[in-house]
């Protein structure tokens, strides 16, 4: 059960010379600095980099976009039940009477909050037992490795419908925690994977036979290399966390009303699509564009951080 | 197509006596597109062999050595390279101006190549004897059975010990240096005429080094080979090579007979690598350095490229870039096949 | 090799039992009574419910629950439903449909996924490339979900070209659609995968040797360059091998499917928790002997990997 994960070009850790602390430290700057500097110059970064920007906004203000609110009493009138698109209402009304508009909007935010909660969630997890992992070696990196395994073991569909099945009320909380619980394991393995192939390296031998402490080592010299392909993968795997949420959301069992996710309205707005494609249309373009979005940031952000594609 | 209509259209076989050298490089030159700019690799860069003889390309890496010898090879990646002028002649035939499918049934079969990390220029997922056979199954239409013996047969010249039971061996199974052994059985497989080695020995033990130059020198020998030596290590080259032509950013500066460039450099350059090898009856004395760094290919100085560096230059270094002057004796008799691009090449020589 | 075998076989037990217990203790523990899902509206008498109980072993703790379920499955006895159908029987009623289904979309994963690939690889930076790039940036960022409920509108319904949903008589024409929405994601990521490989291992020096030697550019590409850049690729389809029947729910869902997707989802719904885990310990069986298979398959393909 070696490596399934599905990003086979992972950035491999710098693995050079130097077993002086200064070569190092400026090594890792310069891979920093050299990465910044292709980031701005590619169309890709700068794109979705504006549009994540855009959706941030999105779920911060959503009241800067329109002026009603969803949740206000009122807001669904069934006699508007899957009209069209007119003035005032530029994405038209679902079947219960509610303009599109407003929902899509109001959407953006728990999409974000699902898949930045998720991310970091699972980046610290996975990131911190790695790094334990990597570091301590042992009967301890087996235990977690063997855990890890165990968790790669369960589908992340068939693990969200199990898992989920076990709350009454979905939301975004307890779809992040789930997402979570079962997404922790693919961070966790880069992290490991990246500390053990550093922990070689002649720098931090070098700096263990001076004596530094093992903590001193693992926050100095280990982690700020092993740092760049998690980030790599939490960027990719936010979109991949944002298009899960909807998944199980669309099934039924991820957030539920009269909680707002595209997911949802995509779910609802099927059957109809033919006479009525504006229910679906909208929501899914917000849905593609946001995953699109991340995705393309991660793909850029390791172009940068990949030494091997310089 | 038979094996006759595939020979009519190559240039004539060995046999057939020849004038002329089997290959001339004529003023080349080759570019390569960056985003830093131009790189010029190559700037004018000429030099001969003929059958039996072994020309040295001295220089250090970023000179243009091994460019040189990938576009011969027409291994050369086009882009970003780009060749903008020059004439590669093989028998008196311009490589450059062939059709790539008569330049693909000279690799290999005419002229082949043998690379510095033969671990990384073997392929890892085929064994040995099959690489090595594929140069007759492919070239001469041999059978997977036939191919396999004439494999063993190979490992077997080349002093492979139980070439028969490792021939279905896979290249990380060998040491480096029988590695280097199988890259230059493949090289000679088809006995051609011309070999170009890059770098063969940079990546082997001290020791093993002078083992794979020695089977190199010596297969040369047996079949009159024509051989060009690339390589930035002066110990390798005075024992097998003939000529020596020394690069710098791109150009030739210095050419000569290998002793005689040993004994009396003609280009301040040369004669800094020189000084620059430590010797034993200089014991104690500081070592010699050439200060500073060679130049970035995407900025070469004005007027001669080494002028930055050399104790020697003068105004005229700045602004005029030296040809490659015919070297002549004290008494003005010319020195056969020795040349050097520098303005004050007679100074050196005395000096 | 045998003993290379052997070991990983030996790894692979804990994962097996500890991916069980999860689902076990998941599903039995956290869920409701099994009896009043059992009962249903009817109340059982007391020497009935007492009857039950010892029958399926609920006064006892959970790890003797546990034990007692998977020495039945070890023996092949994957327990029965509350309304007394052996879960077994189910099982090859839904596992048969969803084997066609995956193993349609791992076809049209395999074939299209390397083509794709290997074109817009050797067409580096041209129109296809871009092509590819763009079509597979686009599959994996459209949900599968909106994917599969557009193409079965307007392929099925509006245009009618393929059935809308599953039919048991024309099972091959009624999976077209729903095994290529299953491949959809995958088939771009083993597209990209293929391209990078094969762009890696072109510019690779072994490569420029078979330029050297002489050999044809077919011959160059076709067997040195794609040779080695095969070797990830095959082993990612190896891991998708499991992950796609796993991932079959939404696909199941879509086009109605009497699949195991489906059949889990519904189970899941009605509580019925000897199936859940009955399926779900098969599902993992598959998964754990895919990653074996890629185990093997990679030592197979690449020499330089040692069994030891």
């Amino acid at each position: 059960m070696t490596d399934p994960t599905a990003a086979p070009t992972m950035p491999a850790p710098g693995t050079t010379d130097g077993a002086d602390e200064q070569a190092k430290s400026e090594r890792v700057a310069s891979l920093w600095s050299d990465a910044r500097r292709d980031l701005v110059r590619n169309p890709i970064f700068l794109i979705s980099a504006v549009i994540i920007l855009g959706l941030i906004v999105l779920s911060v203000a959503p009241q800067l976009f329109t002026e009603r609110s969803p949740y206000e009493k009122g807001f669904c009138q069934l006699s508007n039940s899957m009209e069209p698109p007119k003035s005032g209402h530029p994405f038209g009304y679902d079947v219960q009477g509610c303009d599109v508009y407003t929902r899509t909007i109001y959407g953006a935010r728990n999409s974000v909050i699902v898949g930045i909660l998720t991310s970091a969630m699972t980046s610290m997890v996975g990131g911190v037992l790695g790094l334990i992992a990597g570091l301590r070696g042992g009967w301890v990196d087996t235990v977690l490795s063997r855990i890890t395994e165990i968790f790669f073991a369960i589908p992340l569909m068939l693990g969200g419908l199990l898992f989920l099945s076990m709350f009454d009320t979905g939301n975004v909380y307890t779809v992040a925690l789930i997402l979570m619980v079962l997404g922790w394991p693919s961070v966790f393995r880069i992290m490991r994977g990246a500390v053990l192939s550093n922990k070689h390296n002649d720098y931090v031998i070098a700096a263990r036979a001076l004596g530094a402490g093992t903590w001193r080592i693992a926050t100095r010299h280990v982690l700020p290399n092993a740092i760049a392909p998690v980030i790599v993968l939490s960027t990719i795997n936010l979109g991949i966390y944002i298009s899960a949420e909807a998944a199980l959301s669309y099934l039924g069992i991820g957030v539920q009303s009269p909680n707002i996710s595209w997911g949802l309205m995509i779910a609802d707005a099927q059957s109809r699509f033919l006479n009525h494609p504006h229910m679906l249309l909208y929501p899914s373009l917000f849905l593609s564009v946001t995953v699109l979005a991340f995705i393309m940031l991660g793909d850029a952000v390791r172009d940068a951080l990949d030494p091997k594609l310089r | 197509m038979t094996l006759i209509d595939k020979a009519a259209d190559l240039p004539a076989p060995r046999s057939e006596p020849d004038s002329g050298p089997l290959l001339e490089v004529r003023d080349l030159h080759v570019e390569f597109r960056t985003n830093e700019g131009v790189a010029k690799a190559v700037n004018g860069v000429s030099y001969s062999v003929s059958a039996g003889e072994t020309l040295a390309v001295l220089g250090e890496s970023g000179s243009g050595k091994s460019v040189t010898a990938q576009t011969i090879m027409g291994i050369l990646d086009i882009p970003p390279g780009k060749i903008t002028k020059g004439e590669i002649l093989y028998r008196g035939q311009d490589l450059l101006k062939m059709s790539s499918e008569q330049r693909r049934k000279i690799r290999g079969r005419k002229i082949a190549m043998i690379f510095q990390d033969a671990l990384s220029a073997l392929n890892p997922v085929f064994s040995v004897g099959y690489q090595l056979g594929e140069m007759y199954r492919k070239h001469q239409g041999a059978s997977r059975k036939e191919a396999k013996a004439r494999a063993i047969e190979l490992m077997d010249r080349v002093r492979i010990p139980a070439a028969k039971q490792r021939v279905g061996d896979y290249p990380h199974q060998f040491s480096g240096g029988m590695r280097q052994r199988i890259m230059i059985a493949m090289a000679m497989a088809l006995e051609p005429d011309l070999i170009i080695a890059d770098e063969p020995t940079t990546a082997l033990d001290v020791t093993v080094q002078a083992q794979v130059m020695e089977l190199l020198a010596e297969l040369q020998r047996e079949y009159n080979m024509g051989l060009i030596l690339i390589t930035h290590d002066m110990g390798v080259v005075a024992d097998v090579s003939d000529k020596i032509a020394v690069m710098y950013a791109g150009r030739i500066v210095e050419t000569a007979p290998v002793h005689e460039l040993y004994r009396r450099p003609a280009h301040p350059y040369t004669k800094g690598l020189l000084n620059s090898i430590p010797r034993l009856d200089q014991k104690g004395q500081e070592l010699y350095v050439i200060k500073g760094l060679p130049p970035t290919l995407t900025n070469i100085p004005p007027g001669c490229a080494f002028q930055p560096r050399c104790p020697m230059a003068q105004d005229v270094c700045r602004t005029d870039i030296p040809p490659l002057y015919e070297v002549k004796d004290a008494d003005d008799r010319a020195m056969p096949g020795r040349g050097s691009a520098c303005h004050f090449w007679k100074e050196t020589l005395d000096g | 090799m045998g003993r290379y075998l052997v070991r990983r076989l030996l790894q692979a037990i804990p994962v097996l039992l500890g991916a069980t217990l999860i689902i076990f203790l998941l599903v039995f523990a956290l869920s409701g009574d099994p009896l009043q899902a059992l009962a249903g509206d009817r109340r059982l008498s007391p020497a009935v419910a007492a009857q039950l109980r010892e029958q399926y072993h609920l006064d006892d703790p959970w790890y003797v629950q546990y034990w007692y379920y998977m020495s039945g499955v070890f023996s092949g006895d994957f327990g029965e439903t509350y309304t007394g159908r052996e879960v077994s029987e189910i099982m090859s009623e839904r596992f048969p449909v969803t084997l066609k289904l995956t193993g349609l979309a791992f076809l049209i994963e395999a074939v299209l996924g390397v083509l794709a690939g290997v074109l817009a690889a050797l067409r580096k930076g041209k129109f296809l490339d871009q092509l590819v790039l763009l079509s597979t940036l686009l599959l994996i960022s459209i949900p599968i979900f909106v994917l599969g409920s557009v193409l079965q509108l307007m392929v099925g319904v509006k245009w009618d070209l393929l059935p809308v949903t599953y039919k048991d008589e024309e099972s091959f024409t009624s999976l077209l659609m729903p095994a290529f929405v299953l491949a959809s994601i995958s088939t771009a990521y083993l597209a990209r995968l293929m391209r990078t490989s094969l762009m890696e291992s072109m510019r690779a020096d072994y490569v420029r040797t078979a330029v050297a030697k002489g050999l044809r550019r077919e011959r160059v590409i076709g067997r040195h360059a794609v040779r080695t850049a095969l070797i990830p690729v095959v082993t990612y389809l190896g891991y998708d091998l499991g992950s796609l029947m796993g991932g079959a729910i939404i696909t199941e869902q879509i086009f109605n499917i009497p699949g195991v997707g489906s059949q889990l989802f519904q189970s899941v719904y009605l509580r019925e928790q000897t199936t859940v885990v009955g399926f779900v310990t098969v599902l993992i069986l598959v998964y754990i002997a895919a990653n074996l298979l890629v185990d093997i398959l990679y030592a197979v393909l690449d020499p330089r990997i040692r069994y030891d």
